[in-house]
């Protein structure tokens, strides 16, 4: 697996799609095609100009990118090349790599013995050490990686991180100017405005873009890159964990996971809740008393424990054929993918009401029934005149959901219905920290990274949903 | 009234028999009992013989829908079917895969659930409806979009960081409460506190901003206008006219809970150490338990449809419009 | 002491909208005297209730707000008053009832305590004396078995009894002003006599005085002394009642006259005001009229108008410019006469028996056990290029009989036969071949086209399902060529719904259904939801379609001048069945039913000479579930009968076109 020594490059690889990965894939294309479809149509185009003038949805947009950027490149995987074999072939290794993990191998590849403080030089239990005249000593022993390069000056480290800090604050402020004049330029290219001009009214907030806020949350995200770049190389800004992986890495590989959970879920139940909702509210009669009887008895079992029966016995058949996979991240791959399926399953019931209690008052609306006067077939009335008419309480409920999901995760790993154990996600984060919390000293940093990053992702797709429901749709406040 | 109630009653039970038949499907179809058989017994232990032995030991060992080597109704009573699924109408829960009376169980784990649940939900409501009310009287302020701010802020914490939260800083740190634990009677008070606490503290984000919602829902409407053209002060105003409409969706929404507060929480449970159903069913998860599960499943749904019928009651009790037509 | 009551000094009430400051209220001025009804009369969008609401400091917080002016009662200034200082002033000082009786009452407190509430506020009374009070009250606006009524829940009354509470509860504090913003709007024209009735007695016996306001010159003839013009957040003109109905003077006002229709107007056009009213969010540098004004001249646009000593907001009438305008000749004065069709004889449709009942289910089993009977037996006929108007009020099933005959409800029994065939027993795939030449247009202009889709893909719609026009290109230019004919710009097919006004929209609607060549077309309330001056516009266009194209009208309305105007004949619906039908002059000059002659009575109308004495109808209008036995009529009726009571009147023929059921005119 070793790049270096095969003499191979890293490029040299194999791509290997996992299931999830397809799916991300068809909702980007998915997501494009919205947006293509959106920016020709005004109607669609006018809720999100009001989403962009408002300055906190501006900034949870800039953020929830960011996390679906780290989301995206780790969902590109691909098996690399370990050796070439004499006939010119080449093997490539078992192992999935995503290329995230191409991107931070660092923090993937320096993994201590066991725990160890964010920032700190040595573990954060004693061992016994041998020391160079063979005598053990009990001690907190130096990391493996963690401050190496201060070699055998750890008390340097203050000075070392300050440095840094500077170097990397410095970095980013001329990062941010650059981007600030090139998007002044842009704009001003646009109504011929000189630089400065540009720059003016953008500091001032003329127009509708919060400019000011924009650059802001750009900055922010680029500093923390620029400081990660800088000492998370080094450090281990997270810590370790139980094993001595790199917690920073942990908790950003856990953001593919939340996304997955987050976005695939609502896609696989997005076509029955719409197909059957619209149905029973535009046909009504015995096809509604259907779909109303499915629903009624899906949702009369508490999800919780829908979940908790289904995904057991997911569990079951995955544990009983074993054979059907072929790597451990495969098996975790298709149980998160059984996961969102499940999730669909019982989430779909609240939108599918809901879209039948629209259809049912579209239904009734004017221009359904001068449709219906024309003599329109009604499948050309479900997909000209109801389905553009409910896409927002669509939309809406998509947002709304992925905050919920991204909580059900962590969880549901909690309940131990939740992902893999071994697939890296904030629920597995938390639960592993359970036992920690109850050491002498406590071990606060994986909860810690777990709470700050699961914070800043729901928080800001809450914030989000928000914007795009008092945009969309105020009306649909309480739901 | 009677027949209304009658004919919800009537109504649940087709949505019974569709949730015996998922919950049947589930955990007989999905999987078949020799499946889950091999998987109790461990990779190591499986042989035939062990398989039909632990399938015999557990009742398991009976064809699933129809028994050919009966008889009569004993062609369909000797079945896994009837045994294990139809009981479950009779509130039969059979006894769980180690052996224990699953009804005697929930009869006894039900009360500490309630200890903590019911003043959960109350003390809960009445902190959410406060605070709706300070947000709906200084709506549009500084003061509100705090608040509502806030409320994002809260709904976004993992509930499990406010139990781990909790039980660091009021027991580890402060040593104020006990950390975990549960005891009968009066002395069984402070163990009941936090968890208390943790619960309404985690509900207060959502349950706010969704009342609050409700409320300026109902402050838009005309007759507060009219209210206020008779010269009532805006007290007035919300308590005896917004509240009162208001109430009917609070009151509704909370109806439908109340017979799930017997299930308990999974979390708050676990978490504490409280012997209640949450931590019955999270025990049951981890030992793959799937009988006490499956009744789990069941019960849960009876109660949520039992919450659903006193729901439409309650309606045509707290509203005239209904109530009196 | 003058007996101003209530002085109104430049009163600015403005909100914050998305697309600036909307000055709804900007600069208005009016007295109101003592025990006088004083109206302020005005089209949607004018500030008519921003400024009532602005009284009473009610404007919606925090997008709206008062920004300048004063408002004084008895000499002081309220609008320098605290909210609390306020409180003891609404109610018992300024009460007011609004438009809408069905939401204006908290629907889950008894309507006893809702007024006894008032009692409480504002009078000393508790207790037994208080209920006392409240019963007085109901019983004071007419609600019979006021005790009874007192443990009500709102839901329980009809919409005339809820305004009637409304009132209750506005009397309650004994109040000096009275506002009553378009108290009688949602509700039906006989229920709207009763209740401006009322109004009238009250005021007789407190000696309160009203500030009315109303879009209605009719209701504005039968209550007022005084008026008051609004436009665009200004008044522009005061008079009273009888010099303004005689010769009104700003030329808004006189439009208005010439817009509405009637039966004097018939074979002409209506004038109709051009254009729509400016938005307020903009500032004005001339008259707020000149775009839609006829008289309108370079000065008009530059400078804006200054309110005049005689009590008028216009150029023409000051001394400065009335040279100008006196040299001027008017630009459009002629008066168009549109070209009437000549009614054919020939029948195109045929209704026989019609019925369309909504199945009641009830009980344990869900058991049907009756029907509304929406429509219960409706015999019609349409003769081509006919105007055949179809009266009646809310809930008598006028509508559903119009979308009954179209097939796009399903219909209990009965036939309508069209070119022969009955379209009642046609599949569903034959019918929809025959729908190109039955169409509707809806009442609501804002709910009948889909938002989401462009002018042209509307209008293409029908054209496509009903295969009329095959390739891409000639739809557009058949849609382009519909557009014109209906008055608006070609390049509209571009454009969404939500870009035109509400006239424009019903214009778009006309053309939509134009476009797949209808023979006939279903008319249900098209003007109803649009100011008069639009409604002219809207008439004069289906007038002039109906002649150019010799289209059919089905035309549903309950509006009485609408019908004298354009009709051919007339038929009276009550309660799911015609109660009366024949040509326009038979039924309108002289109605046979009692119900008709009650209907025609109450119409209000400006010239208080023709106003007939009101037929008070009592109670409202029973429920199509279980309509009362014998004749339908009959608990209303003044002239009911025992046989009225225990039979349902067989049709009566006065002429070959004039049918009545009643037993008044039975042979024996």
């Amino acid at each position: 697996m070793n790049i270096v020594e095969t003499g191979l490059s890293w490029w040299q690889v194999k791509p290997d799609v996992l299931w999830t990965d397809w799916l991300i894939y068809a909702l980007l294309i998915v997501v494009a095609v919205f947006i293509n479809h959106a920016r020709q149509h005004e109607h669609l185009r006018a809720p999100w100009r009001l989403i962009l003038r408002r300055r906190l949805a501006m900034s949870s947009c800039i953020i929830l990118l960011a996390f679906a950027t780290v989301g995206l490149l780790d969902s590109v995987h691909f098996r690399q090349a370990v050796e070439q074999r004499s006939d010119g072939t080449i093997r490539y290794g078992n192992e999935s790599i995503s290329l995230f993990d191409q991107i931070v191998l660092p923090l993937k590849k320096y993994t201590e013995k066991t725990y160890s403080a964010p920032f700190a030089v040595q573990l954060y239990s004693k061992e016994n050490i041998e020391m160079d005249d063979g005598s053990m000593r009990r001690d907190y022993p130096r990391l493996k990686y963690g401050g190496a390069h201060l070699a055998d000056k750890p008390s340097a480290r203050y000075e070392d991180i300050k440095s840094r800090v500077i170097t990397a604050l410095w970095k980013a402020g001329v990062l941010i100017v650059a981007i600030t004049i090139i998007l002044a330029l842009w704009r001003g290219a646009k109504r011929s405005q000189g630089l400065a001009c540009s720059l003016r009214s953008m500091w001032l907030g003329h127009g509708d873009i919060p400019w000011k806020t924009i650059i802001a949350t750009l900055a922010f995200i680029i500093i923390l890159i620029s400081l990660s770049l800088h000492l998370a190389t080094v450090y281990h800004i997270f810590g370790t964990d139980k094993v001595g992986q790199d917690v920073f890495y942990l908790t950003l590989k856990s953001i593919r996971t939340g996304l997955v959970i987050g976005t695939l879920t609502t896609l696989v139940m997005l076509p029955f809740a719409i197909m059957l909702g619209i149905m029973a509210g535009y046909y009504r009669g015995w096809i509604d008393d259907v779909i109303q009887y499915i629903y009624t008895t899906l949702s009369s079992i508490p999800s919780v424990l829908l979940i908790v029966a289904a995904v057991l016995m997911i569990q079951v058949i995955i544990d009983n054929n074993p054979d059907v996979f072929s790597t451990l991240q495969q098996r975790a791959d298709v149980k998160l993918l059984a996961l969102c399926f499940i999730l669909g399953i019982t989430s779909w019931t609240g939108l599918c009401r809901l879209l039948r209690g629209e259809s049912l008052k579209l239904r009734e609306a004017d221009y359904i029934q001068a449709a219906q006067s024309f003599g329109v077939s009604n499948l050309k009335i479900i997909t000209r005149h109801i389905l553009p008419n409910v896409m927002h309480i669509v939309l809406i409920l998509v947002v709304i959901d992925f905050s919920g999901l991204v909580l059900a995760e962590a969880v549901l790993s909690y309940v131990g219905v939740g992902v893999d154990p071994s697939m890296i996600s904030w629920g597995n984060m938390i639960n592993g920290a359970r036992l920690e919390m109850a050491r002498e000293p406590i071990v606060w940093w994986s909860l810690m990274a777990a709470f700050v990053f699961m914070l800043m992702l729901v928080l800001t797709a809450n914030l989000f949903a928000d914007a795009v429901r008092d945009a969309f749709d105020p009306r649909l406040r309480n739901s | 009234m009677l027949t209304y109630i009658l004919r919800r009653l009537m109504y649940a039970i087709p949505i019974l028999i569709g949730v015996n038949l998922i919950t049947f499907s589930l955990f007989f179809i999905v999987n078949t009992p020799d499946n889950i058989a091999r998987m109790q017994l461990g990779v190591k232990n499986v042989t035939p013989a062990a398989i039909e032995k632990w399938k015999a030991n557990h009742g398991y060992d009976k064809p699933l829908l129809f028994n050919k080597n009966n008889d009569g109704m004993a062609a369909f009573t000797d079945t896994i079917f009837y045994t294990k699924s139809v009981k479950l109408f009779v509130f039969d829960f059979g006894s769980s895969d180690e052996g224990r009376d699953i009804s005697h169980d929930i009869q006894q784990r039900m009360w500490p659930s309630l200890a903590i649940a019911i003043p959960s939900l109350l003390v809960g409501l009445l902190v959410n409806i406060t605070l709706a009310m300070l947000l709906a009287f200084f709506r549009g302020t500084y003061i509100d979009i705090t608040g509502v701010i806030a409320g994002i802020f809260l709904i976004s914490i993992s509930a499990l960081f406010y139990i781990i939260g909790g039980q660091y800083i009021m027991s580890k740190l402060w040593h104020l409460v006990p950390i975990s634990g549960y005891s009968e009677g009066f002395s069984g008070f402070k163990f009941l506190i936090l968890p208390v606490a943790i619960a309404i503290v985690g509900g207060v984000g959502s349950g706010t901003r969704w009342y609050r919602t409700i409320f300026l829902e109902e402050i838009n409407k005309d007759y507060v206008r009219t209210a206020r053209a008779k010269g009532l002060s805006e007290i007035g105003v919300l308590f005896r006219h917004v509240l009162k409409n208001a109430m009917i969706p609070i009151l509704t929404g909370v109806v439908v809970i109340i017979p799930l507060l017997f299930m308990g929480s999974l979390l708050t449970e676990s978490f504490f150490g409280i012997p209640g159903l949450g931590s019955y069913t999270i025990d049951a998860i981890h030992a793959q338990d799937f009988a006490i599960v499956r009744a789990m499943v069941f019960l849960g749904s009876v109660l949520y449809i039992i919450g659903l019928i006193l729901t439409d009651i309650s309606y045509t009790l707290v509203d005239p419009r209904i109530r009196l037509s | 002491m003058t007996d101003t009551l209530l002085k109104v000094q430049n009163l600015q009430t403005h909100f914050d909208t998305p697309r600036g400051i909307l000055r709804a209220v900007d600069g208005v001025s009016f007295d109101i005297r003592q025990g006088e009804t004083f109206a302020l009369l005005g089209e949607s969008g004018c500030g008519k209730s921003m400024t009532a609401l602005s009284l009473m400091q009610l404007v919606p917080e925090p997008a709206g707000s008062i920004v300048g002016g004063n408002v004084l009662l008895d000499g002081n200034d309220v609008l320098q008053y605290s909210e609390a200082q306020m409180r003891p002033i609404r109610g018992s000082r300024i009460a007011m009832i609004f438009q809408e009786p069905q939401t204006s009452l908290n629907p889950v407190l008894t309507i006893g305590d809702q007024i006894r509430e008032t009692v409480y506020q504002h009078t000393s009374l508790r207790n037994d004396a208080a209920k006392q009070r409240v019963i007085e009250l109901l019983d004071s606006v007419g609600i019979p078995d006021p005790e009874r009524r007192y443990a009500e829940y709102p839901h329980q009354l009809s919409g005339g009894m809820k305004q009637r509470i409304m009132i209750a509860i506005a009397l309650a504090g004994e109040p000096d002003l009275l506002i009553a913003d378009e108290p009688t709007t949602a509700l039906d024209v006989t229920i709207q006599a009763q209740v401006l009735d009322l109004l009238k007695k009250i005021q007789a016996e407190t000696g309160m005085a009203i500030l009315l306001i109303t879009h209605d010159l009719g209701v504005v003839a039968g209550m007022a002394n005084r008026v008051g013009v609004m436009y665009a957040g200004q008044i522009v003109e005061l008079a009273d009642s009888e010099t303004f109905f005689k010769t009104p003077r700003h030329p808004y006002a006189e439009k208005l006259f010439a817009s509405l229709p009637g039966d004097m107007k018939r074979g002409q056009a209506l004038a109709v005001i051009k254009g729509s009213v400016p938005p307020l969010t903009q500032q004005f540098s001339g008259c707020r009229f000149v775009e839609r004004c006829d008289y309108a001249l370079g000065v008009c646009r530059d400078t804006v108008p200054v309110w005049l000593e005689s009590q008028v907001r216009c150029h023409r009438y000051d001394q400065h410019w009335q040279q100008l305008f006196d040299s001027q000749a008017l630009h459009n004065v002629d008066q168009q006469t549109i070209n009437r069709s000549n009614p054919s004889e020939d029948l195109l449709l045929q209704v026989d028996d019609l019925k369309v009942h909504f199945p009641v289910h009830k009980g344990l089993f869900r058991r049907l056990t009756g029907h509304v009977k929406a429509v219960d037996g409706v015999s019609l006929s349409i003769r081509k290029a006919h105007t055949l108007a179809l009266v009646g009020e809310s809930g008598c099933g006028k509508t559903t009989a119009g979308k009954g005959l179209l097939q796009l409800l399903p219909v209990t029994a009965g036939e309508v036969i069209y070119n022969g065939v009955d379209l009642c027993a046609q599949s569903a795939s034959k019918m929809r071949n025959l729908r190109a030449d039955l169409q509707i247009i809806f009442q609501d202009p804002y709910a009948s086209m889909n938002p989401r889709m462009l002018v042209g893909d509307i209008i293409a719609e029908g054209m496509i399902a009903q295969n009329i026009v095959k390739t891409k290109q000639q739809r557009s230019e058949r849609t382009k060529q519909l557009l014109e004919q209906v008055g608006l710009p070609a390049d509209s097919i571009n454009r969404y719904p939500h870009e035109f006004s509400g006239g424009q929209r019903q214009r778009i609607c006309i053309a939509r259904a134009l476009a797949v060549n209808p023979k006939l077309i279903v008319c249900d309330e098209p003007t109803s939801a649009l100011d008069v001056s639009v409604q002219a516009q809207i008439l004069n266009l289906l007038q002039s379609l109906q002649s150019e194209l010799a289209l059919s009208f089905l035309f549903i309305t309950h509006n009485i001048s609408v019908v004298e105007y354009l009709a051919h004949e007339v038929a009276v619906m009550y309660l799911g069945r015609i109660v009366e039908q024949g040509s326009v002059e038979e039924v309108l000059h002289s109605p046979k039913h009692p119900y008709t002659q009650a209907l025609l009575s109450a119409v209000p109308v400006i010239d208080a000479k023709t106003q007939k004495e009101v037929i008070q109808l009592e109670g409202d209008l029973p429920s199509p579930m279980n309509p009362p036995l014998g004749c339908h009529f009959h608990p209303r009726c003044i002239h009911a009968m025992q046989v009225c009571h225990d039979h349902y009147p067989q049709t009566v023929n006065f002429s070959v076109s004039h049918a009545v059921k009643c037993h008044l005119y039975a042979p024996s």
